[in-house]
């Protein structure tokens, strides 16, 4: 006989590589976050455990019961929800991806930088997310038409605030309370979190406490310097909001090597803060040619689709890369499109961080004649 | 027993202030109060003058140049708004101890901050009105991203 049934599963011990990277393994007094595997994972959903995190003034340990979210200011009627109160509204579960606007940074570099799909792109997860629409609130506080931002803010050391216009407010905006089922993981916001699907992710404020209808947007720390992305003229974006078609193949991918000639699946991720994915094209010559993936069913807005492709390999050098259209025929622009508006780095960044944001262009993996995989610029 | 409650503002107890205008009272010197509150609670991470900080992500506060995409943005070469500032400060700092510095502490610090980036002089008193009104050097220097998305 084997081991008795756990409560609570964990994967087998023959999978304890497939864990987050993390920034600040020390626990040193400073920010700290996790990346996703994507080059372990595969499907369109992230595992809890291993969905990304980042946590500017650490990870706060909160009692539900004692919790509390305000929706105050420009409202009718100020009101004051506990997690139990929420729970009582009628709740909605949908697919979203969440993606730091850091994500990618190291895509910046002057030169591709030697690294994992993980390390490069492991700012981004995805899940379902169930909870109560933000707009179903706003129907019982009332809104006063003067209202046309509001501020959200966090329980967390730093009270993290961002603005987010009232347009998101009523469109698909929610407080969620649970992701792929069971409640927020404490990295991803418990007890409840702001989703904005497809808008960068530190609006998404997590542990969220408060939100403030106003007139103005609050110029807060995160989006009057953090994530406002510079551009080459020296004059910088405000406001970016959206996280706009991207796409990378996971597999085959850095840190994989192809163990001689033969049939392979090609396959990765796709995905638009705009909406659904609508076509993903993958190259094996660096963007000479390209043929059309199959994407997995259901295609939903603003999160994960997988994208497959059968392939032979015949032994030769190739640069795989693939390249996503949305619905609103929206491409990830060439890597030369990309950097003659957003410019590179004067020399590589540090892996670790994000100085950079909004890195939405291709990326590449060349394979030698030995099934050694490097990243490449194509 | 909860359930959901309508609010009397009065009663709000939450702590930091949002909204880009400073409208909480009290006011501060950056020569006199801001140096001292500075020197106390913040040069231990952020340096001497806001330059020479040494504590992992308490980058420099002065001064630089945004010649290059992955420049180091400080208060003086980035921020737009002075009250993004004041804002910071009164809701996550001290790192180690946030919201425990008074309204006139977070004003006089502020002041000292604007002061050494020369945008405001050293006798300069900073408070709900004249906080505001200051004019950072880099405000016309951003671009909306997605401006059908406001």
């Amino acid at each position: 006989m084997g081991a008795t049934t756990p409560a609570l599963q964990v994967p087998s011990r023959f999978e304890k590589h497939v864990v987050r990277t993390l920034s600040n393994p020390n626990n040193e007094f400073r920010n700290s976050h996790a990346r996703t595997p994507h080059h372990l994972l595969n499907g369109t959903v992230t595992p809890n455990s291993l969905h990304f995190s980042i946590n500017h003034s650490g990870l706060p340990d909160i009692d539900p019961d004692k919790h509390r979210l305000a929706i105050h200011g420009l409202v009718k009627q100020p009101m004051v929800y506990s997690l139990e109160a929420l729970s009582r509204y009628p709740m909605v579960s949908r697919m979203a991806f969440v993606e730091c606007g850091g994500n990618s940074a190291p895509m910046f570099s002057n030169e591709p930088i030697q690294a994992t799909a993980q390390a490069l792109h492991g700012l981004v997860s995805c899940a379902e997310w169930t909870g109560v629409k933000l707009s179903t609130l706003l129907e019982e506080t009332g809104i006063d038409p003067k209202a046309k931002w509001f501020i959200a803010e966090g329980a967390d050391s730093h009270a993290l605030s961002r603005s987010v216009p009232m347009k998101k407010a009523l469109d698909d905006a929610m407080i969620a309370l649970y992701q792929n089922g069971e409640r927020l993981m404490p990295g991803n916001g418990y007890p409840m979190r702001l989703l904005l699907p497809g808008y960068e992710g530190n609006m998404n404020v997590k542990f969220l406490r408060r939100i403030k209808l106003t007139e103005d947007p609050a110029m807060s720390m995160y989006e009057g310097r953090t994530y406002s992305q510079i551009l080459p003229s020296g004059k910088a974006y405000r406001f970016y909001f959206l996280q706009e078609v991207k796409s990378f193949i996971t597999h085959p991918s850095f840190g994989h090597s192809l163990q001689g000639p033969g049939f392979y699946e090609i396959s990765g991720v796709a995905y638009s803060g705009a909406g659904r994915i609508a076509k993903v094209m993958i190259s094996a010559d660096g963007g000479r040619s390209y043929a059309e993936a199959a994407l997995q069913a259901p295609v939903l807005p603003k999160a994960f689709t997988r994208f497959r492709m059968p392939w032979r390999w015949d032994g030769q050098p190739v640069v795989l890369q693939s390249r996503a259209w949305d619905e609103g025929g929206n491409v990830q622009p060439t890597r030369a499109e990309f950097v003659a508006v957003r410019g590179e780095t004067k020399s590589p960044p540090p892996l670790l961080g994000f100085p950079n944001q909004h890195y939405n262009s291709l990326t590449s993996w060349a394979v030698d004649g030995k099934g050694e995989i490097k990243h490449v610029y194509a | 027993m909860c359930t959901r409650k309508a609010l009397a503002v009065a009663a709000l107890v939450l702590a930091a202030s949002a909204g880009a205008r400073a409208e909480t009272p009290g006011l501060g010197k950056p020569a006199t109060e801001g140096a001292k509150v500075y020197a106390q609670k913040c040069s231990a991470c952020h340096g001497d003058n806001g330059r020479n900080g040494t504590a992992p992500g308490a980058g420099p506060l002065v001064g630089g140049q945004i010649d290059r995409i992955e420049a180091v943005k400080t208060i003086g070469n980035f921020y737009g708004y002075s009250t993004t500032v004041f804002d910071f400060i009164r809701r996550a700092m001290p790192y180690n101890e946030p919201r425990t510095l008074s309204n006139d502490e977070v004003y006089a610090v502020t002041a000292y901050l604007l002061a050494l980036n020369k945008i405001i002089g050293e006798n300069d008193v900073m408070d709900a009105q004249t906080l505001p009104k200051v004019k950072m050097p880099n405000r016309d220097n951003f671009i909306i991203r997605f401006p059908d998305r406001i």
